[in-house]
């Protein structure tokens, strides 16, 4: 049985060894962006059909992300959204034969979770300045500044391993469960990797969401809260 | 060698199987909990779903963790090889 923390490699580039998780993390780049480019080619004030469904997608992550966090959608809207569709997508290219999903693989969730990182750092030094940034650590009380630095470490990991452990384990238990049982037996597991793949990768949405803004409220004095909840979901 | 083999196979067995003790009790209690505030306010719905995912996602975290360090300990374990 091979070890779900080993990555095979496919070919190399130079002194780079290129693993099936990255070709595959192509792919999905290639699909998603020929996809958007393909979609939003165009646009029109009477929406077609096609981009009414687009327009409601957007709509629903402009929702989701005012009622996370009370902010204006607009900033985040892109990072949250690709991050979403991201993971969504690599959660469920599982279902095609022979894929393995690439957020199953140690690399691409710690560079998932690297990224969330960064941009946490970024968006709170374009609200607060470098300044806000720093004092950020410091609320409530100086005293906090080493478990401050500390939690945004460990959240980061919290993260990534999170990510990985369900996307890995819903895999695993498939092989496990065809190489006993046979072909079709594994279908309601995969049916529950599904509902799995899109929790998380709401989840990870979600909570970059939630450390950005709560690194920007402690930065600036004012949160970027003009348009609070547009709309409201009637359900 | 054998019993570093197996001890690791008992302790990656026993850190799932305990391990997951404390975040299925903590999961039940919040669900039950979210339920119990959906029945009293059907309004708020939407608000304490999400509240209650992201709570259990931080919550599972915990059990991630146990299952990680079991498969360190089968499958990349330092003293095996």
């Amino acid at each position: 049985m091979t070890s779900p923390l080993d990555s095979t490699v496919l070919f190399q580039i130079g002194p780079i060894q290129i693993s099936q998780a990255i070709v595959t993390t192509w792919a999905i780049i290639g699909i998603l962006v020929v996809g958007a480019f393909l979609l939003t080619r165009r646009l029109d004030l009477r929406p077609t059909q096609r981009q009414a469904a687009l327009e409601l997608l957007v709509t629903t992550l402009d929702t989701q992300i005012t009622e996370t966090t009370g902010a204006a959608p607009a900033p985040y809207r892109g990072f949250i959204g690709t991050l979403f569709l991201f993971i969504l997508v690599a959660n469920w290219s599982s279902l095609l034969p022979g894929i393995d999903p690439p957020t199953a693989m140690l690399e691409t969730d710690a560079a998932l979770a690297v990224l969330v990182f960064l941009s946490v750092i970024w968006f709170a030094i374009l609200a607060g300045g470098v300044g806000g940034w720093l004092k950020s650590f410091a609320t409530p009380n100086p005293v906090m500044i080493p478990l401050n630095i500390l939690q945004s470490l460990t959240r980061v990991f919290s993260m990534f391993v999170r990510l990985f452990g369900n996307v890995m384990s819903g895999a695993f238990v498939i092989g496990i469960v065809a190489s006993l049982a046979g072909l079709l037996v594994p279908i309601p597991l995969m049916a529950l990797d599904l509902l799995t793949g899109l929790v998380q990768a709401y989840i990870f949405a979600v909570l970059a969401m939630v450390f950005i803004t709560s690194a920007l409220e402690q930065g600036t004095p004012n949160p970027a809260n003009t348009d609070l909840t547009p709309k409201k979901k009637d359900t | 060698m054998e019993y570093i083999a197996i001890t690791s196979i008992f302790c990656a067995t026993f850190a799932v199987a305990f391990g997951a003790i404390g975040p299925a009790i903590a999961e039940g209690r919040a669900v039950a909990a979210a339920m119990e505030a959906i029945a009293r306010q059907p309004d708020a719905a939407n608000s304490i779903s999400r509240t209650l995912f992201v709570g259990l996602a931080m919550i599972e975290t915990t059990a991630i963790y146990c299952l990680v360090i079991a498969l360190l300990l089968i499958f990349a374990n330092p003293f095996l090889v």
